[in-house]
């Protein structure tokens, strides 16, 4: 379902972030990328929701070239992919609930409905007492959840991951880590890049380790 | 449908929340923009009013026939009898030197001048209504009756009617112009009052681009950020105006009631309020638009 061809990315001025990257993943798999700081992990998930485009070769979604996407087909391919973002991108301007809310009115789902699903998500994560909470009130852990949450509210077929257990106490880094596998269990294809890599061994189902830009053992 | 309709609805919440939250902001920018509106708005109505009064001053023409100061009341018995014969008049009224004296001193203010004079400065006169009403018809009776005996001054009421017609032309320019120059200051306005909307939501687009927010869904609350600010800025002039038509009336009135006119002044006309609102809230959309363009960058 995730198809990377001979995909290099080079930054501007940079050197190459990744270098003639062959690479396939299944639907319904959990991947762990493993690597070095520095390695190209980041940049190869940001590949795959078009937040980067690769400098060259072709990185397959569900059938379609996301590096030859045109600009305003971008915003369909995302709302089918959850983001864990590194520094989470909480909006802390409004409650737990709202930012929850977001990618449904974003995708223009009908607002009753909208309300069951952030509640489910957020009951997911165990927020759910706290859907009134602002961010800035929530531990680091709860504010890790609160961005899962968002991520597979509007029900994303491919859920990624940069880093979310970066930050926390091994307890609450393994209830993380517990948790995608709960979303791999109901079908979500999920990568998680990490440093934590024995917290998600027992859930993985292929790592795949970079080096420099490219895969290594 | 209704999914574009749950769209705009968000955004308008989210644009009302938006302004909410600042709400000194908000009220100063409606205050500038409402103040700049005001003064074509003001302009207007008072155009408006402007016209209604020469409209009803207008709306029968009348010739005025002065006759010379020392004209006999002979003499101005013949005239009478010769206008009251002529087929172009339909209705001959004298008014004597001694009841327009009499009227005058009568008034506020100038009866004491009146008073003073050593003798009465004013003619008999006749005022003409004519049964043809056409500018050709009306030149040639002026002609006619200034040939009479003993006539001083003949005058066309349609000639001031005119001028003021082109004085009231040459208004509404004068506020059309002006309406041109403040429409401009508002979506100047506008432009960097979103400017500075955008740099303040600069994380919220990051974030909603990111979650699969199309260009439009991103840039409709801001749209609807200036079209309501542009909306709350008419209505500042609205009610700016309102209130000074208010004040004005009393004043207004009692002025056109010295010059025996029963007038009032109106408040702006349902047409033109709804303009006004429209043009406000369509120029605040303008600004939006155009800061858009310049300042949301297309990441
Ligand atoms: N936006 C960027 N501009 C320039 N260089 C970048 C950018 N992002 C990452 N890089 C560089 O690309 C390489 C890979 O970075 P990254 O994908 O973040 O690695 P990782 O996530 O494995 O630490 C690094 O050398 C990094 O400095
Ligand atoms: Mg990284």
């Amino acid at each position: 379902m995730i198809r990377f061809e001979k995909v290099g990315k080079r930054y501007p001025g940079g050197i190459a972030a990744l270098s003639a990257l062959d690479l396939a993943i299944e639907t319904g798999e959990m991947i762990v990328l493993s690597g070095h700081s520095g390695a190209g992990k980041s940049t190869l998930l940001k590949l795959i929701p078009a937040v980067e485009r690769p400098s060259e070769g072709a990185v397959i979604v569900n059938g379609q070239n996301v590096a030859a996407l045109k600009r305003a087909a971008i915003p369909f391919l995302r709302r089918n992919i959850g983001m864990v973002f590194q520094d989470q991108k909480l909006l802390f301007d409004r409650n737990a609930f709202d930012n929850v809310m977001l990618p449904l009115a974003i995708a223009g789902v009908a607002t009753r409905d909208a309300g069951r699903r952030v509640r489910a998500a957020l009951d997911k994560v165990g927020l759910l007492d706290r859907e009134r909470a602002m961010p800035v009130a929530l531990s680091g852990g709860e504010q890790q959840r609160l961005a899962i949450a968002r991520a597979v509210v509007a029900r994303p077929s491919i859920l990624i991951a940069d880093e979310p257990t970066a930050h926390l106490d091994d307890g609450t880094a393994a209830d993380i880590a517990a948790m995608f596998h709960a979303f791999n269990q109901v079908g979500v294809t999920v990568l998680v890049a990490t440093h934590h890599e024995a917290l998600f061994a027992p859930y993985m189902t292929r790592r795949i380790g970079l080096s420099r830009g490219r895969l290594a053992a | 449908m209704k999914g574009w309709l749950l769209q705009h609805r968000q955004a308008s919440a989210q644009a009302f929340r938006r302004l909410a939250s600042t709400p000194l902001n908000t009220l100063l920018g409606a205050l500038v923009l409402g103040i700049a509106l005001a003064l074509p708005a003001g302009g207007e109505m008072l155009l408006a009013n402007f016209q209604r009064l020469a409209q009803r001053i207008a709306a029968t023409p009348q010739i005025s026939v002065f006759m010379a100061l020392d004209a006999t009341k002979k003499e101005v018995a013949e005239v009478e009898s010769r206008l009251r014969k002529h087929p172009g008049t339909r209705e001959v009224k004298l008014v004597p030197r001694e009841e327009t004296l009499r009227r005058l001193k009568e008034s506020e203010g100038l009866g004491e001048v009146i008073e003073s004079l050593p003798r009465n400065p004013f003619p008999d006169a006749f005022v003409v209504v004519p049964g043809d009403e056409s500018p050709a018809a009306l030149e040639a009776m002026r002609s006619e009756f200034a040939g009479y005996p003993r006539v001083e001054h003949v005058q066309l009421d349609s000639a001031w009617v005119k001028k003021l017609d082109a004085l009231l032309r040459l208004a509404r320019l004068a506020v059309g112009l002006l309406a041109v120059v403040l429409g401009v200051a508002l979506v100047a306005v506008t432009f960097n009052t979103i400017r500075l909307q955008i740099l303040t939501q600069a994380e919220e687009v990051e974030v909603s681009r990111l979650l699969g927010a199309t260009d439009a869904y991103i840039r409709r609350p801001f749209y609807y950020f200036g079209a309501l600010q542009g909306l709350a800025g008419g209505a500042v002039a609205w009610l700016a105006v309102l209130g000074a038509t208010l004040l004005l009336r009393l004043p207004v009135g009692e002025l056109a009631s010295l010059y025996g006119i029963d007038f009032s002044l109106h408040i702006l006309p349902l047409s033109d309020s709804i303009l006004l609102f429209a043009l406000a809230a369509w120029l605040g959309w303008a600004g939006a638009w155009l800061s858009l363009i310049r300042h949301l960058s297309e990441n």
